[in-house]
């Protein structure tokens, strides 16, 4: 029985397991594409370079490269966001003026254990526990646009550089448009009952007390939890990635939606706001637009627009916000994304 | 013993009570269930991230789903 060895043995095991897996992950990760090639290419005598070969190949190859990503890097962004508690984090927020306040809580967004579910209650007990509207804005703006799953994506379908860029340009959009909002005085389009609220009891730290095995469990069921709840909108994702790869001309993208059209970056953001998915999805499909020409700015506005404003995150909102500070929230963002796209598209 | 789910509604609220139902039965413990979902209700626990077990009015846990042993460790040591 396990429960029977000493505690040395037990962590020699655990971080055992955790060295084979990452072993495992790395082998996987190597071999990926030449195995979809030689079963394709030598195996099936297919020319994966055009048609329907080279979407299954793009398809086989990039399901597996994608899946693999998302597990590894949700399962350590978790295991070290088990260390970092919300509770911690409006501790920290408490009392803080604009502008250090709005970067710190924008920084914080990115680091902190948060999912939309939970925007309600966070929202509640930021503002009730008197930190300024603007910096819990800016909280609320950050945590789903710099997200676990994008920066997983991005580092591995674009590199560092993208990644960086657009975790910066997140942080940037999320620091200004809380301080926008909160010089806006929108303090009464907060409902009532929000400021009213009184804590009963003593509030208990949500990480208080974990174990390395605690962490490290949390870590495999968030990945299980996001891949179970994410992995239609991938393969939906990837399948359209697939088709533009296999089928759409060389310059199509690029002649409708090139760096000469000035509407591109208004008309993908236009899009992607009503447009509900995650980074899973829509990051295959931008890994596909690129390829056909689309310029970097306008596909990580799209890409931003999607994640970052969500009608069912709105909706929820609505319980705590009213109509004008939501409307207000959505606006300042998506100009805010606009311009990104603008300003990359002038700069790369 | 009062217990209380608190959550708005979402799949980890339902595998919370699960959990919780079964660490009651296996201690053999006797206990009343009430689920809350009023936002208002929740953030009066202090609770930021959903789900939460609340026991005889005091928070034992938060933000995540626990295994049917540690709401039994939880319970026994209260």
């Amino acid at each position: 029985m396990t429960t029977q060895t000493s505690p040395q043995r037990a962590a020699v095991r655990r971080w055992a397991l955790l060295g084979v897996a990452a072993a495992g992950w790395v082998g996987l990760y190597a071999v990926n594409e030449v195995f979809w090639t030689w079963l394709y290419a030598t195996v099936f005598r297919l020319d994966i370079t055009t048609g329907w070969a080279s979407m299954l190949h793009f398809f086989s190859y990039d399901t597996v490269k994608i899946t693999l990503l998302l597990s590894g890097i949700i399962f350590v962004v978790t295991v070290l966001r088990s260390f970092m508690s919300i509770e911690r984090t409006r501790a920290l927020l408490g009392g803080r003026r604009e502008g250090v306040g709005n970067v710190l809580a924008a920084s914080l967004g990115v680091v902190t254990p948060f999912c939309s579910c939970s925007a309600v209650p966070a929202c509640i007990g930021f503002v009730s526990a008197g930190v300024p509207l603007g910096v819990t804005m800016s909280f609320l703006i950050a945590s789903p646009l710099v997200n676990e799953v994008a920066i997983a994506l991005l580092l591995g379908l674009f590199g560092i550089g993208p990644t960086l860029l657009y975790v910066g340009a997140g942080l940037v959009i999320a620091i200004l448009a809380g301080v926008v909002i909160g010089r806006l005085q929108l303090e009464g389009q907060v409902e009532a009952f929000v400021y009213e609220t009184r804590l009963r009891g003593q509030v208990i730290d949500s990480t208080a007390g974990l174990t390395w095995d605690d962490r490290l469990a949390m870590g495999r069921e968030e990945v299980a939890s996001i891949l179970r709840r994410i992995w239609p909108y991938l393969l939906v994702g990837i399948g359209l990635g697939a088709v533009i790869h296999g089928w759409a001309p060389a310059d199509f993208f690029a002649r409708y939606a090139g760096p000469d059209n000035p509407l591109a970056v208004l008309v993908a953001v236009a899009i992607g706001v009503p447009l509900y998915s995650n980074a899973a999805g829509i990051l295959p499909l931008i890994d596909a637009l690129y390829d056909k020409g689309m310029p970097m700015g306008t596909l990580l506005a799209f890409m931003m627009a999607t994640v970052a404003l969500s009608l069912p995150e709105m909706i929820l909102l609505r319980r705590v916000l009213k109509p004008r500070l939501i409307a207000t929230f959505a606006a300042v963002t998506a100009l805010g994304i606009v311009a990104v796209g603008y300003l990359f598209n002038a700069i790369l | 013993m009062h217990v209380k789910i608190l959550g708005s509604g979402c799949a980890n609220c339902v595998n919370l009570e699960k959990a919780t139902r079964q660490a009651v039965n296996e201690l053999g413990l006797d206990a009343t269930f009430e689920k809350v979902t009023d936002h208002a209700d929740i953030a009066a626990y202090g609770i930021m991230r959903t789900p939460g077990l609340v026991v005889d009015e005091q928070v034992l846990l938060s933000g995540r789903v626990p295994t049917t042993r540690q709401v039994k460790d939880l319970l026994a040591a209260r």
